[in-house]
């Protein structure tokens, strides 16, 4: 529509509306409320600042995230960072959020394949299997975290002591003190190769949006498999190879106490992360399963009925569907998931919620710490919200 | 409820003392205020004593349900002091990272529960400690066929420990300054933390020696267990109080230095009667409220040394009753008079 047709009506200016100073004038009385909510509001807020700030003073209790930098003489069992308890309490309560994310993010992906699986496994024609799968939801689903933590970890417990202990196979001993693992001595060659491997990850990523660019032009599908095989394996290994293919393995063994070398999945770690995945599991296969169930009979029959193989029918008329209903809630079962991850002070991982206790144990400064722990879970949780929402909309059905 | 305990009573604990602290008003209605302790306590009625979760000998309900212990005694003398009655005590159980908030927010009033007096809980937690009534040191305790014989040989060892207390710091500096490489088990409740230990997840355990022969005592077969000979810390233990209410925590140093002195003087529960209404010693006679009025300067009856001395014993006695039956001698915690180092300033 060109311009000159436009109706000469809208584009006149609306009328000036005079600002008067009246009870019945709509703005001047938006303007009124919306400065008497934001008056009480900040005056609870300063209210409650200054009785607390007045309150610690009268109990002579110190203030301020000073302690942060005094020296912690903590001991914490596992850190993915070196630590040692001349650090600072900042380190250590860095210590903790690590600790908190190594057992949410792998938590989060064991729980998503486990869940996803047992979904599947409830709709799966096979009575046995399904039926198995509707047990473990029920039993699983309705029994409180909490207890399952503490089972999990008296069952590690009760494992046979060190010098007992449980060889699967040679180099991988199983006992009341974790599960020991022979570890690969870390070089450079290493680090390289695994530099490759994630340029692999880039490069097939790329290929693959160059292949479909293409498939959309002349109709041929290509194969991305054998391209991301070779990026993805291929080329770190050849990177390792040129580097002279170092290859020391740390074999743990068994001296004084305990193991030496190698390395160690605490039983503390491992009934977290094994009590976390098995629980919200049920609840991601329920998910999974509403979403499945969620995409109407006729889209299968359809697909099928073009010809489309089973694993295409999945891929690309079912799961498009399905996900947009499995998405949103599974945002909230990793969220879930995390937070349950605090769980972790009653069977002694010493996640940022124990060591933030500790520290305001030692410190007596209570409210700092619990602002550390609210920021961040608070931190976490956003951020998972933010990823999960971006994704969601990523996969949304575009309707027209 | 047992396994939400600690997790419960920490969140408790923390929300009484934020509540306690952001809304003054409120807090003021049901609990103790910074400054009137003492007033606040005779107003409820109750003295409201922070005790262990369940530690033989020093605090533990029994059979019956009734709170027991070397530290409850000093509970039971204080409600003594206060109200002339043992039983005007409330036992709130805490751990070892409870404790803390759980004083500084009013929940309690006063904490018994085996505490270690140190310089930064004396000044940046906001607290008053009002005496040592148990000298003790850390040690370590380890299953007696696991062939150690000394702390020394604990290296690469995996040792247990509770998080929140000077025995979690001590075992840093120790393992420190003698070189010797630990993996910590931190576990936050007691019984957990033994559990640990028995079931072998630690191959030492490592608290205070008095709450080693504690736990030592309580298992089936104690010969089992053996505390290690070394001590590698001082740990005063001793009951402490809110700072701000000078009054109420000189009255409870004061319920110490009695139940000390008593002992010094031979003043015991079967004949504190008498010695109130015949003992010729002036300074008994003053401490008993027969002469003078010390009990009316710190605030209470004057014959409230009589009835703390009818309702829980001497010092010695206290220990005696509680402590001997754990197998722990008075070592340190003999009277000056023979070697120790509990001593009472002079009634006067």
């Amino acid at each position: 529509m060109s311009q000159s047709s436009t109706d000469p009506r809208l584009l006149r200016a609306p009328p000036k509306r005079r600002l008067r100073l009246s009870w019945r004038d709509e703005r001047v009385r938006g303007i009124v409320w919306q400065v008497l909510v934001v008056g009480v509001i900040g005056a609870i807020v300063w209210w409650l600042w200054s009785n607390t700030v007045h309150n610690l003073e009268v109990r002579r209790i110190a203030t301020g995230f000073g302690f942060l930098s005094r020296e912690a003489g903590l001991p914490i069992a596992e850190s993915l960072i070196e630590y040692s308890p001349t650090d600072t309490y900042f380190r250590a309560l860095l210590v903790g959020l690590l600790n908190t994310l190594k057992v949410a993010v792998v938590g989060i992906v064991l729980a998503t394949i486990l869940g996803t699986l047992i979904g599947i496994a409830r709709l799966s024609r096979n009575w046995l299997l399904a039926k198995l799968a509707g047990i473990y939801v029920e039993v699983i689903r309705d029994l409180p975290l909490l207890l399952q933590l503490l089972f999990w970890y008296v069952v590690l417990q009760n494992l046979p002591g060190p010098r007992q202990a449980l060889t699967p196979v040679e180099g991988i001993y199983l006992s009341n003190r974790g599960l020991k693992l022979p570890a690969l001595v870390w070089e450079a060659a290493h680090g390289w190769a695994l530099l490759a491997f994630l340029a692999g990850i880039v490069g097939t990523w790329l290929y693959r949006r160059w292949a479909r660019a293409r498939q959309m032009q002349d109709g041929q599908p290509r194969r991305v498999w054998p391209v991301a095989l070779l990026l993805m394996a291929g080329l770190p290994v050849a990177v390792w190879w040129a580097l002279g293919a170092p290859w020391v393995v740390d074999w743990p063994v068994l001296r004084g106490f305990n193991f030496r070398g190698g390395t160690t999945i605490t039983p503390e770690y491992f009934a977290l992360l094994l009590g976390l995945v098995l629980y919200t599991a049920g609840f991601i296969a329920e998910i999974v399963r509403a979403g499945i169930l969620a995409v109407p009979q006729g889209q299968w029959e359809a697909a099928e009925a073009l010809g489309l193989r089973p694993a295409q029918v999945l891929n690309r008329v079912v799961l498009p569907q399905a996900l947009r209903v499995i998405v949103p809630p599974m945002t909230s079962q990793y969220l879930n998931l995390t937070k349950n991850s605090s769980l972790a002070v009653a069977i002694g991982y010493q996640d940022i919620v124990s060591i933030a206790n500790t520290t305001l144990n030692q410190t007596g400064q209570a409210i700092e710490g619990i602002a550390i722990i609210m920021l961040v879970y608070l931190t976490i949780s956003l951020s998972i919200s933010l990823f999960m929402n971006w994704y969601n909309a990523r996969i949304a059905l575009v309707e027209r | 409820m047992q396994p939400f305990g600690p997790i419960l009573s920490r969140a408790l604990g923390v929300a009484a003392l934020g509540l306690a602290l952001v809304v003054p008003d409120i807090a003021r209605a049901q609990q103790a205020p910074a400054a009137d302790t003492l007033g606040a306590v005779r107003s409820r009625g109750t003295l409201v004593c922070g005790v262990n979760t369940g530690l033989a000998g020093f605090g533990q309900p029994d059979a019956q349900g009734v709170w027991r212990g070397f530290d409850v005694d000093y509970c039971r003398a204080f409600a003594t002091a206060l109200f002339g009655d043992p039983n005007r005590v409330r036992f709130v159980p805490t751990t070892a990272q409870a404790r803390f908030p759980a004083l500084q927010s009013g929940e309690v009033d006063v904490l018994a529960r085996n505490t270690t007096w140190t310089l930064s809980r004396d000044t940046s937690l906001g607290f008053d400690f009002t005496g040592i009534n148990f000298y003790d040191g850390q040690g370590f305790m380890v299953k007696a066929n696991l062939g150690v014989r000394s702390a020394r040989e604990l290296d690469g060892a995996t040792i247990c420990v509770q998080p929140g207390t000077t025995t979690e710091q001590n075992l840093a500096d120790w393992a420190r300054a003698h070189n010797i490489n630990f993996r910590p088990v931190v576990i936050e409740r007691l019984e957990e933390v033994v559990g640990a230990y028995l079931a072998g997840r630690c191959d030492a355990y490592t608290t205070d020696v008095s709450g080693l022969a504690a736990t030592r005592s309580a298992q089936q077969r104690p010969d089992d267990h053996m505390i290690l000979p070394d001590v590698i810390s001082k740990e005063p233990l001793g009951p402490l109080v809110r700072q701000g209410d000078p009054r109420f925590a000189d009255l409870m140093r004061w319920v110490h230095f009695l139940l000390v002195a008593a002992e010094e003087f031979g003043i015991t529960q079967a004949n504190v009667e008498q010695a109130a209404q015949q003992d010729q010693r002036p300074e008994v006679q003053r401490m008993l409220g027969r002469t003078g009025d010390l009990g009316r300067m710190l605030g209470v009856e004057n014959d409230w040394a009589v009835k703390v001395i009818r309702a829980v014993g001497n010092y010695g006695e206290i220990f005696q009753r509680n402590l001997a039956p754990l197998g722990l001698q008075r070592g340190h915690n003999a009277l000056w008079t023979e070697g120790g180092l509990q001593y009472a300033p002079p009634f006067r």
